[in-house]
């Protein structure tokens, strides 16, 4: 059983990883066709560099994402403590809230704030272009809100709140027993929903493709008007790249996670 | 903390959240009702709905046949998982959320390549010689495609619950005198019920709602529901009858996604991924 597993496992990863590999493959072709080898190169990486629109679609990307995450993780955070402390009830009807934005199908998500923008600028304030740089962070930050108060959420649940009684006892204010003690306490949350934030936003299409205007476009927003077109191998070198900095950043939040382990175990041991 | 200083804490966040996902729901029933052309109230849109069923039909059934791939091919991967060493599952873990993370379009695309009548597997095909398949523009294709952009959504909720499982019950189950199959079907599947119900929901909203993949995969037999609701928008010129589509669409997932959670009772199944 166990080795029919493993022949599963070790297939469906290579079915995980196979366009990837094509991918990879075709960012180092000199041919522009996606299904045939004609030579190595690495111009295809020296393009990304060169195309200023490319660039500019990228930094547009992470401004938004850098923006969006970090605005909704303090703002989440806060919020989560907040609700952490409402009344059962109320609490459970906000949590149902949060839930709105990660059952509803992207599509609905994307579509909804559309129409809100669309409906608040052009109908109440008469504005031409009411899809901008502000709707799509908005929308970015709606729907990173709930990543970062579900992450955090479990964290203030597994606090012992002796621990903020204790600081208080010791002559701390509410406000510096949060900042001293709570906030050292949940930071593993913290971290981990503003790093899921930041990815989803960076690898949002279909709700930024909804709310964004033509004044100010992502890259995957970008990549979707490539892909009607003649496609250009130069994005198959920026998928790479962006594959990279992912795992990277997903690397870097393993060893997180390792250390927190680790220290848990000590201070346990101890 | 005092209560009303929690609820000066909370209450912006509630306000947000009323504003940016209750409200544009109310606007999307709003613009569902009204006519594109002069926006007077009618029920116009919602009585044209039925010449979408067929679409409708199709994207359920299509994205319920992918659920049940995924959980058939995403357990046996869920379960190894959970038997290898912990920096082991840390890193597969990692391995199934990275393609989650990245251009879904760009992937999808590296499948036409692969797919396509002239295209990688059908040049192996041939270089060994087989013949040709005709793979691409099928819905299998489309089929295809939704399993692989979803799985991961599969594999990570079932591996968070079955790492749960308390080891002794199964030790237990043995004692008792359960055989290795019976030990899986009387203890190992059951208290995974959860996971495998989170996953399915996990896959099938996404899945119903999706508008690239049958785009590039499929052919004009096998449009979606997704796909006909972005061409409203963004061709069509009609957010109306859009919005009306889209109404039902949430609905469907509503329902859908109620009828797959009553399986379960009311165990808690929810899983943040």
């Amino acid at each position: 059983m166990k080795k029919f597993n493993r022949v599963v496992t070790v297939l469906i990863f290579l079915f995980l990883y196979a366009p990837m590999l094509v991918l990879l493959i075709a960012s180092f072709n000199v041919g522009k066709d996606i299904t045939e080898f004609e030579g190595f190169t690495l111009m295809r990486y020296v393009e990304v560099f060169q195309d200023r629109s490319m660039l500019t679609m990228l930094g547009n990307s992470i401004l938004v994402s850098v923006l969006a995450s970090a605005i909704a993780t303090v703002f989440g955070t806060f919020s989560a403590v907040g609700i952490y402390n409402l009344k059962p009830r109320m609490r459970k009807a906000v949590m149902s809230l949060t839930n709105i934005p990660m059952t509803n199908p992207d599509i609905v998500t994307g579509i909804s704030l559309s129409l809100l923008f669309v409906f608040v600028g052009s109908k109440l304030l008469g504005q031409k272009e009411s899809l901008t740089f502000w709707t799509l962070l908005i929308a970015h930050i709606t729907f990173n809100l709930p990543y970062v108060i579900l992450n955090v959420m479990p964290k203030l649940q597994q606090m012992n709140p002796a621990l903020t009684d204790a600081a208080m006892d010791l002559g701390c204010t509410p406000l510096q027993s949060f900042f001293k003690v709570t906030l050292y306490e949940i930071m593993p949350g913290i971290i981990s929903g503003a790093i899921m934030a930041f990815t989803m936003s960076l690898d949002d299409f279909v709700i930024s493709y909804f709310v964004t205007g033509l004044d100010f476009i992502t890259l995957p927003v970008e990549i979707y008007n490539y892909t009607k077109k003649q496609l250009e191998p130069k994005l198959y070198a920026m998928f790479i790249m962006m594959f990279l900095l992912i795992l990277v950043l997903m690397i870097v939040m393993n060893l997180l996670q390792v250390r927190q382990d680790k220290q848990k175990k000590r201070r346990e041991g101890r | 903390m005092k209560r009303n200083k929690s609820l000066l804490l909370s209450t912006p966040y509630i306000l947000w959240m009323v504003i940016f996902t209750l409200v544009p729901l109310g606007v999307v029933l709003y613009y569902a009702l009204t006519d594109v052309e002069t926006g007077a109230f009618t029920v116009d849109n919602m009585s044209k709905l039925v010449r979408y069923l067929p679409a409708f039909g199709r994207s359920i059934l299509y994205s319920l046949i992918s659920a049940v791939i995924c959980l058939l091919i995403g357990y046996p991967v869920a379960y190894y998982m959970t038997q290898c060493s912990p920096t082991t599952q840390r890193f597969l873990y990692m391995l199934v959320m990275l393609p989650m993370c990245m251009s879904f379009l760009l992937r999808t695309l590296a499948w036409v390549g692969l797919l396509q009548d002239t295209g990688i597997i059908n040049n192996i095909l041939e270089a060994i010689g087989l013949p040709r398949l005709p793979l691409i523009r099928t819905p299998a294709a489309v089929i295809l495609g939704m399993v692989y952009n979803y799985l991961p959504y599969m594999i990570l909720p079932l591996y968070a619950i079955i790492v749960k499982i308390d080891p002794r019950l199964i030790e237990a189950a043995e004692d008792l005198g359960c055989n290795s199959t019976k030990v899986f079907s009387k203890v190992i599947l059951p208290l995974s019920m959860p996971g495998i119900l989170s996953g399915m929901t996990m896959v099938f909203v996404p899945a119903v709602s999706t508008f690239y993949i049958s785009n590039k995969l499929g052919s004009t037999e096998t449009v979606l529901i997704g796909d006909i609701v972005e061409r409203l928008f963004k061709q069509g010129d009609n957010p109306n009858m859009g919005a009306a589509l889209s109404l039902l669409l949430m609905v469907l997932v509503f329902v859908c996604t109620g009828i797959i959670n009553r399986f379960g009772g009311d165990e808690e199944g929810a899983v943040i991924v």
